[in-house]
Order: structure tokens, then sequence, then C-alpha cells
């Protein structure tokens, strides 16, 4: 079996094979993997006994549930209005300069995808952003390079901590 | 019933409760404009065209979706109404391809046909199109899905999610991004659609349509080298005339005939003579099961055996129970039957190259077309059948070539390959080969009719569900003495969803049945994915009656007495299930994935 | 930063660990006497709809069935909105002994919070009040259990019946109504489905009496209400104040001095400018209260630096891609709204176009499945009547 297929039995028996797990599971693979491939819908709706389409229209109803491979952390900057008219637009240039990519984009190594998404329910301290699940706010292109320098340093850390 | 007394349009109405506005208004004979509903499917309330006021209520209501309350006023025509409901309609058309002149729906759209009444004029809103990245899927033989025609309606969906169960269509994405598609958005011949054509026979628009081969055939009629031979399925001269300008349930058989001759078709024949022909086939296949399990006890025979006329079903199979392929009789359909001795007995009595014949054939059905194409329907060497249409597309054929059609006169089958029995004709209808099998099977084993009275199979007739008939057999033959006392348990049922049913309990071991009649649509073929567009309930029953009073005017009743079948045995087959047979008539099928 | 004369209520913020006394007081109350607290106190749904409380809880216990649920909407999504991620920050407990009570009420066994994804750094801390909460649930024998159900990025999930077809592993799509949840909501069981504030708020209730709720606040709107103040504005923060103060009293506590408009209630909310801040009341319309403005708490200041085109815009935009898609109006309207604004911007369209897209918004108002569409017209038309000149080319 693959690592998708023990990936997926594990969180159908961990959350029921109802109608009522699918999204559960979805989020659970998201979690896992960071985006659901096709390999991975069709084993939850094999799992499910439910059609693959039906796996594929649920999931990409939902914004957080990727159906296009993204980076080990996904940035998400909030774009709407509070953060907006605070300087949303200079966070993302400075993403984009740091990590050398545009919006909607995946660095070549595979660690950072940068998105816009919509509001955080952070306004009154925006510009906000959430790096996987945790938000940053209160953003200014300083803070925000020394918020992803943080997140290289570690990466960059893990690497050499595997190759020993 | 308690009754729940209303104001429609200042008319008082008592109506039953639990109705829907719209409902309510259509026995006050007041038409409320629809598109997302469908007497057939379930409501979903969301294209918003029919909505209504309701008087004291700021917000309207939308009539498919909302039921009757007691003292309720309700205007469907006011100002408030008529403004919102244009809005709406000019919001659908901007973002769909309003190329109508070159619309293949042109004339046949419900979109189209509001954006008139409603004078959706040129003072409108933007227009979206340019914007979207819309794509057309041609990939499948049977179904064209043109994104850019689609209003989300959702017709489709809940058609091939709740009447079919298969779930080869979704919902996909959110807001601007919606669609329907497929899974991944892979093309329609990839996924598990059935290619049955019930989303195309709801779709209001261009969206989903047949994948036509008019202009093929038009081409091959006018090629002097080329002998053009027509088959035409049960179900079609049943519901042909509703295209032409009749109302459902009128019998045009002799007139479409007629018109297959003026459209320059050199031989006009019959499915109906290969229906008998099936019966011989799959009747003695389904004896030959039964002695197999019955007196030899082989365990490698099947039961239940189910039919396998209908290509929606097969495929359904394929995907969804593999395991039960076994299960489905190896007869080819009747369609295919035909093709096989089309360019081999018929080439050869008329002694003209199969080379040099096409072979057409006329279908209430989208799935034929892909049955057609398969790669295994070429067991003489050539293609069974080469060119398939569709109820709609000959009635189209049929108003190019500016035929009259109500003003023809009767005209016959060529001969031969164009006599049937009435057994033949009920094909068309759910239960009616069951019925034919019956009437067949039981008097070749007991040598006497079935004890129905006018051979009338009754139980296994009409739209219920799933139908269920046991006939004991008794007073054997001494050939068949091992079904004496037998109770031959049949099932019979429509549209997939219903199949599914009973696939499932006969997988659990719940159901014990020797025979099963699965048509893939509703009401069986004259309900098919290539018949005429409306199709309701109430157009079904009426095109079964029609069918079923076609077999009781038939003069023969009964496949195996069907002369011109008789004859094909002596010259041609020598006996059913034999060498000949099982070469031309009998095929394989493809285990398939369902994901 | 903070202003001198601001009047901060504490009810909700306020430490108070007594939902075990607050249950065993409940526990023994038959339940018409609770409800009728809840419809006493005029406590009405604080996600914005405000549907009076009380009534909820009645309806969903005289509803036929013996399987029932109580539900927190915690999918806060509305821009501008974030008062329900700090109750559920500081005070969660007394969301869930709402809940308790509620489920005491109607007879339901299990609730669910419907957490929204941007906050799933919530879930650790939550799921540590949860384990507490049913301690106590043993302890005053209460059978009634709590699950955190998580979403996923999808605004009309707030929308109380998309909600339910979400945790039914569906796509978030607003159901037809009625059926209403009291009669047939998640798992088509009667559901009491009540925003985090609200069931803080009962917990105020339960514990001081409906007396001392309804002396706060106004006709048609009592008590306190949390407000989630952004924007423009100096002290941009979590609010809890009393209810029915008017406008222009609101942004001479929070403005900057140069306020020019105010979004009362968030995308789908109401945009008043400032010849209006002092003929406007933030409350539920009733007939007493003149014109005033509901709100799930969003208020958003703009000064006079702000293109209100922008703001209007950045609206549409996010109704464009949050619309779940079904219905017409909201699903097309939305699109024609936001290229309808841009065209008349760049001279594309005349701008008597913006009259057209005034009674389309109109439209999409009537003819909406649910109130994501129903209420786009609210900021659309609120925007363009009042500042036009800055639609226009």
């Amino acid at each position: 079996m693959t690592q998708i297929t023990n990936l997926v039995k594990s969180l159908a028996d961990r959350h029921g094979r109802y109608n009522e797990s699918l999204l559960p599971i979805l989020q659970g693979v998201v979690d896992e993997n960071k985006f659901l491939s096709e390999e991975a819908m069709v084993e939850i709706a094999r799992e499910l006994d439910i059609s693959a389409a039906r796996v594929y229209g649920t999931a990409s109803f939902y914004s957080f549930l990727n159906t296009e491979p993204m980076g080990k952390h996904v940035i998400r900057v909030c774009k709407t209005i509070t953060c907006m008219m605070h300087g949303k637009n200079h966070i993302i240039q400075e993403i984009e300069k740091t990590l050398k990519i545009k919006l909607g984009e995946t660095t070549h190594d595979g660690k950072f995808t940068l998105v816009e998404t919509n509001c955080l329910g952070q306004c009154h301290k925006g510009p906000a952003m959430l790096i996987n699940d945790t938000p940053y706010t209160n953003l200014t292109p300083e803070k925000t390079r020394e918020i992803l320098q943080s997140f290289i340093e570690n990466e960059a850390l893990s690497s050499t901590t595997n190759l020993n | 019933m308690n009754k729940v007394n209303l104001v429609i349009d200042h008319i008082e109405v008592s109506v039953a409760q639990g109705l829907n506005i719209l409902e309510a208004a259509k026995q006050l004979k007041i038409r409320i404009p629809t598109l997302c509903y469908h007497e057939d499917l379930c409501v979903a309330g969301n294209c918003r065209v029919c909505v209504v006021e309701q008087v004291g209520s700021d917000r309207l209501l939308p009539a498919c979706a909302t039921p009757v309350a007691e003292g309720m006023e309700i205007l469907t025509n006011s100002l408030k109404v008529r403004n919102a409901r244009k809005s709406v309609i000019d919001l659908l058309v901007s973002e769909h391809r309003a190329e109508c002149t070159r619309c293949y729906k042109n004339g046949e759209c419900e979109l189209q046909s509001l954006s008139s009444e409603y004078l959706i004029g040129e003072d409108t809103y933007i227009d979206l199109v340019p914007l979207k990245n819309y794509s057309i899927d041609y990939f499948s033989p049977s179904i064209i899905k043109d994104d850019s025609k689609c209003i989300r309606c959702q017709r489709c969906v809940r058609t091939c999610d709740y009447l079919q169960d298969i779930g080869a269509l979704t919902v996909a994405h959110k807001g601007k991004d919606m669609k329907i598609s497929s899974f991944f958005e892979k093309p329609m011949y990839e996924v598990v659609c059935t290619n049955c054509g019930q989303c195309v026979n709801r779709c209001p628009t261009g969206a989903l349509i047949e994948r036509n081969y008019i202009d093929e055939v038009w081409t091959a009629i006018n090629d002097p080298k080329k002998h053009l031979v027509v088959q035409t399925a049960p179900a079609v001269r049943i519901a042909l005339g509703e295209v032409l300008g009749m109302k459902p349930g009128n019998i045009v058989t002799g007139k479409m005939v007629a018109a297959l001759r003026r459209l320059g078709f050199d031989s006009v024949l019959d499915t109906d003579f290969t229906a008998d022909l099936t019966i011989i086939e799959e009747g003695n296949e389904l004896l030959k099961r039964l002695k197999g399990a019955l007196v030899d006890n082989n365990p490698d025979v099947n039961l239940p055996m189910t039919t396998s006329c209908s290509p929606g079903w097969i495929k359904y199979v394929e995907h969804m129970y593999p395991e039960y392929l076994p299960n489905v009789s190896t007869a080819k359909s009747p369609q295919q039957m035909f093709g096989a001795l089309v360019k081999t007995y018929y080439a050869k009595k008329v002694k003209i190259d199969p080379e040099n014949i096409v072979s057409v054939s006329i279908m209430p059905c989208t799935a034929k077309k892909y049955e057609a194409n398969r790669p295994e329907m070429q067991a003489s060497g050539y293609r069974d059948v080469d060119l398939v249409l569709t109820t709609r597309e000959f009635a189209r054929m049929i108003k190019q070539a500016g035929i009259n059609f109500e003003a023809l006169e009767n005209e016959e089958f060529d001969s031969f390959m164009g006599t049937s029995s009435g057994a033949a004709v009920i094909f068309g209808a759910s239960g009616g080969v069951m019925e034919a099998a019956l009437r067949t099977a039981y008097e070749i084993v007991t040598g006497k009719e079935v004890p129905f009275d006018g051979l009338n199979i009754t139980p296994v007739r009409g739209m219920e569900e799933v139908k269920e008939a046991t006939i004991k057999i008794e007073n054997t033959l001494p050939d068949w003495s091992f079904l004496e006392g037998v109770e031959l348990k049949t099932c019979v049922t429509h549209s997939l969803a219903n199949a599914k049913k009973v696939m499932d309990s006969v997988k659990k071991g719940e159901a014990q049945y020797h025979f099963i009649e699965v048509m893939a649509c509703p009401g069986g073929c004259l309900g098919g994915g290539g018949q005429p567009i409306p199709t309701n309930l109430e157009i079904r029953r009426e095109r079964s009656k029609a069918i079923y009073q076609e077999d009781a005017g038939k003069p023969i009743r009964k496949s195996h007495e069907n002369p011109e079948v008789v004859k094909l045995y002596d010259e041609f087959l020598k006996e059913p299930l034999g060498n000949k047979s099982h070469e031309l008539l009998h095929t394989s099928y493809v285990r398939r994935n369902r994901y | 930063m903070s202003k001198k004369n601001l009047k901060r209520l504490d009810l909700i913020f306020k430490n108070e660990y007594d939902g075990e006394h607050i249950l065993m007081k409940t526990m023994e109350k038959p339940n018409q006497e609770i409800v009728n607290e809840l419809i006493i106190s005029g406590l009405k749904g604080r996600g914005g709809a405000g549907y009076p409380t009380g009534l909820k809880w009645k309806l969903a216990s005289e509803a036929a069935g013996d399987i029932k649920y109580v539900i927190c909407n915690a999918d806060e999504g509305e821009p501008g909105t974030f008062k329900d991620r700090e109750i559920l920050t500081q005070v969660p407990h007394k969301v869930l002994i709402g809940m308790a009570v509620c489920a005491k009420v109607i007879g339901a066994h299990e609730g669910f919070i419907y957490l929204r994804g941007e906050y799933k750094f919530l879930m650790d801390s939550l799921l540590e009040v949860i384990d507490d909460f049913h301690v106590l649930m043993n302890k005053v024998g209460l059978d009634f259990r709590v699950k955190i159900f998580k979403g996923s990025g999808a605004y009309i999930c707030g929308e109380e019946s998309a909600l339910f077809e979400s945790m039914e592993g569906h796509r978030g799509e607003p159901r037809n109504k009625p059926p209403y949840p009291t009669q047939a909501g998640y798992r088509n069981m009667p559901t009491v489905i009540n925003n985090v504030e609200t069931l803080a708020h009962t917990y105020s209730i339960f514990k001081y009496g409906s007396e001392k709720f309804r002396d706060l606040g106004v006709q048609d709107s009592r008590g306190s209400k949390v407000f989630s103040v952004s924007g423009d504005t100096p002290i941009p923060g979590i609010y809890e104040l009393e209810f029915g103060m008017s406008l222009q009293k609101f942004v001479e506590d929070f403005g900057d001095g140069d306020s020019k408009a105010v979004q009362v209630g968030g995308a789908s909310g109401f945009c008043v400018p400032r010849k209006r801040f002092d003929k406007t009341m933030i409350g539920y319309q009733g007939k007493l209260t003149g014109v005033s403005l509901p709100t799930g708490g969003s208020m958003m200041i703009f000064n006079s630096s702000r293109s209100m085109y922008n703001v209007l815009h950045n609206y549409l935009e996010f109704f464009v891609e949050e619309s779940c898609g079904q219905c017409t109006p909201c699903r097309v309207g939305t699109q024609q709204l936001l290229l309808g604004i841009e065209a008349v911007k760049k001279g594309q369209r005349p701008s008597d176009y913006l009259d057209k897209l005034l009674s389309l918004a109109e439209n999409m108002r009537v003819t909406s499945k649910c109130g994501l569409g129903q209420s786009v017209a609210n900021s659309f038309s609120s925007i363009v009547e009042n500042f036009k000149e800055e639609m226009i080319y």
C-alpha cells in the first residue's frame, strides 16, 4: 500500500466511514500532505463508498482544501478590506522578494507557497497572515522578513540535521 | 388529505398540503417559468427564475421550493416579479455563450425561449463569457459537454446523482468559478459516465448534447458507392412524432419507414427483428444456465443472469459491479446483432460487398453510439454498426429534408430482417425484454403459452421502480423435466439508481433471482437519453401505452414465431447458441474501475 | 491608546467561573421558565440577523423528535468581525455553559462548535476547556457532549443551513427555507444554532437575571454588544458596549477625527456617510428606534483619505469569491456588480449604468437564496448612493 492509501485508511478508521467524515478526512490529508492529489481523492471516495467526483466537488469548494500541490509552509496573506487599507500589498511584495516567488507560486525547494486569502478575523491587527495555522499580525515589511527568516533558518537547520 | 387555501393571482384555490406554489399554480393553469426545476428531479431552487411575490412579504419566493401555506396570497406576474425574473434571465444570458444561431439547441433551448419571452435585449449586463476559461469536452462518442453554454442549474448533477446514482458529474469550486465538472475536470469518456444521456435529456441549454453524426449520414447517403442499411429501435417509433409536432403516445411506424426511404436509405429494416433474435439467444442462454445450475450443479454457472440490451447498464456494471460481469448475458444488444448480420447474412443475400455497406441505426439512446464504437463490436471483420443517430437527430434530418412527416403515407419495412413480433416491440418499455423472454422460454420448456391472459405479463409492466414476477413451471416437455415445479424468479428494474438497489440486494444475498432485466433509463428505452425532449413521467406513460398498443395489434406476439428469424436460423445460424451465433451475436465485457 | 469617556462594559469578558452554579440552578428550573427568562431579557442573535434567542430555543424545545442538536456558530467570517475569536480565547467556558443550558431546554445530547478553519490555532486550548466541561457535565448529571467541527475556509458556511451541509460532508450550499433549523437543521433534526457571542450572553443572563440584561440598551435592542472596531481608528480592537449608541457618538469615541464613513455590519452591512452619523443608531430595526442598523459587531471606519470605490471594490471581490455559486442572482450578480463598477470607473460604461447596477442589487436582495446574496445590496447601494462621485470616471 502506498503512503496515501495508508493515510486515508487511518483517517477513515479514526473518523468513521460516513458521509460526515468527508471533511475531517480531507482536512487530515491536507494536514499531512498540504494538498489533495487525485490519488488521495480516489482513495477517500473508495473508503467512503461515494463517487470520486463528489469528493472533488466538495474539496474544491473549500479554500483551505487545496487540489494543487502546495509547499511545506503555506503563507496566506489576508486581502480583505482593513488589511488592504493597512498595506497588505507591501507585505506581499516583501514576501515575494524574500522568497523569490510571485503570488500563487511555490518556492523551487517546495518549502513555501504564497497565496492571498479572505478575511482572517484579525482586522484590528492588520495586515495579517497565516503561516500554516498560525496567525501573524500587525505586520510590517521588516517584521515579515524576520518571520520568514526564522522559517528559512529552521528549514536549513532541519535539513542539515537530516544529513547527519 | 389536508387542504390548504390560498390565493394565486387573485384566484382562490384549495390544494393538498405539501404541494409547492408551482404545483398549486399549475392547478389553476398558471404557468410559472422555471429552469432548474424538473419534474423527475428533487427541487434545487437555485436558478430563481420561478420567483413569485407573496403579498406583504418583501422578498420574493421561489415557487418550486416554497410549500403552500394557509392564507398565502401569491402574485406570479407582478411588476416586481417581472423585473426580478427578467434580471435573473439577463444574468444567466450574461455568463452563457449566446451564439444561438450557431447552437445545436437553437430553437430547443429553454434559456433561449425565456430570453425571447422576457425580451432580453441589447441593453444588458457585461458579457462574462470572454473572461471565463470555458472548455468543451468533445472526446466522448456519445455526449458533448460545453461549459460555455452551462447555466449551472444542476439538473445534470441531480440526474447523475439521484436518478442514476453514478456521480460522474458534480458541482465544483465556488463563487464565480463554480461549475459543473467531472472528477478533476477529466473528459467524460475517462470517468464513470455510462453515456446514458439522461443529463442530455434534462439540460435546458446546449451545455450537454449528443454528439451528432447527421452530416456523416448525409455524406454516406450521397455516396453512390455506398449501400445504406438502416435499422430502427422499437422505442423510436412511439416517440419520434413528438419532435415532429405530434402528441406523445402516437405510433408512427409507417410514416417513419416512409421518411427513411425519402431520406435515401437503400434498405429500411427493423431492430425489432434482432430483438426477436435476442430473445431466442438470450432465452436459450438462460435455459442453459438454469440447466447448468440445477442439473449439472456446475459452480461456474452464474445466476442470476441479467439482460444485456442496455449499453448504459453494461457500462455501469463494468464500472460498478465488475464482479457481476459473468452474470450479464453474453448476447449482444439487438443493435449490434443487427449490425453483425447486416455485414454477413444480409450482405451475402443481397450480394453486396460488406465493405460498401454503411450500417446506420436510429436509437432512442446516446449510449448506443458508444456501444457501436466498442473495439470488440466487429467480429465479422467489419464494424457491426457504422453510425448511430438518436431519435432527435433523425427528426432533424426529416426536417432538413423538407418532409411533411404528418402527411406521409404509411409504408412497410423491407423484407427480410424487417419483420418482427409484438414481443420485440415491447423491448422499448421497461419489462419488455422480460415479458418477451418469458413468452418464448415458457413455451420452449412446456410447449404451452405463458399462463397470462392474452400473453400480457402485466406484473413486469409499468413504471414501478422494482418489479418482481415469479412463474411456476409446470407440465414440462421431456427435455426440460429438470425444470418441473421450478419457480422462476424474475426481477425488472429501470434507471441505474434502482439497478443499484437490486444489485446490492443480490450482492447481500437478500434477493434470489434467476433473471433480471435492467434498463439504464427511466421507463426503459422509451425514456432513453436520445429521445425527444422534454421528458417526464406523464410523457413516458404515454409512450409506454403506445408500445403495448403496438404489441397487442401485432399478428405475431412471440419472438420464436417470427418467420424471418426462423428462416435466419435455417439458412445461416443453424441453431441458437451455435458457432455462428457465438462468433457474431455474442460478446464479452471489460472490467473497469469505479475510480 | 485609550479615550477617556469610553464607557466599556465588562459582562462577557469578566472572568467568572460559576458555570456549575448556573447549571445547578437551571437544572432545577422548568424549561418554560428558562425560555421565558431569555425572552424577557430581549436577547437577539449576535451573529447579525437578530433573531430572538428565547424564541429559537422555545421552537426547538417544542419541535417533535428525540434527537436534537445545539450548535455554536464560530464560523466568524464577516470582514471586520473578530469578536467571536476573542470570546473563544478569553471565556470559552461561558459559551459552553450556554450550550449546556440550551441542551437541557431542548433535550439535546450532542453539541458542536463549528470553528472556522482560520481559527484552527484555537483548537488545542478549546479542546482542553471542553474536557473540563465534560467533567462538569458528569458532575451535574447532564448527558451532553460537545465536539468541535472544523471548517476549511468558506465564508458562506456561517450561513446556518450551509453550515449544516458542511458538517454533513457536503459543499457549503445554503438550503431552501422553510424548513428552518429549529424544525429540521443538522441531520434534518431540530437544531438550535447560536452565534458564539449569543451563547456567552446567555451565561450572563442566567447568572444575573434577565432584568439586568434588559436594563441595558434600548427598545428592540437590549443588552450589551461586543464590537469589532477596525479601519481608520487610533484604538482598533474589541469593545463591549451598551446597545443603542448613535453613530455620531461612536465616531467621536473611535474615529480619528476625520471619519468620512462607517461600515456597520461588515461587507454585508451598510455604509453610513458622515452626514448621517447623528441620525443613525446601532441596533436592530424596530418601530421605536428609528433608523437603526443591525450588526454582527463589525464597525469599520474610513477617513477622508480612503477611496470608497476601493472599499466597495474590495467587498465585491470578496463576494464574487465567497458566494457559494448555486443561485443565479448571487453568483452572476456579484460578478456583474464588480465588473460594472470597474467599467464605470474606467469610463467604459456611462455613469447611469450605476442605476442599472442599483436595480440589479435590489433584485439580488429580493431573489437570492440566502443572506449572502440578499445582503450584497446593503453595502453596494449605500456606498454607490452616498459616494456616487467617487464611482464615476
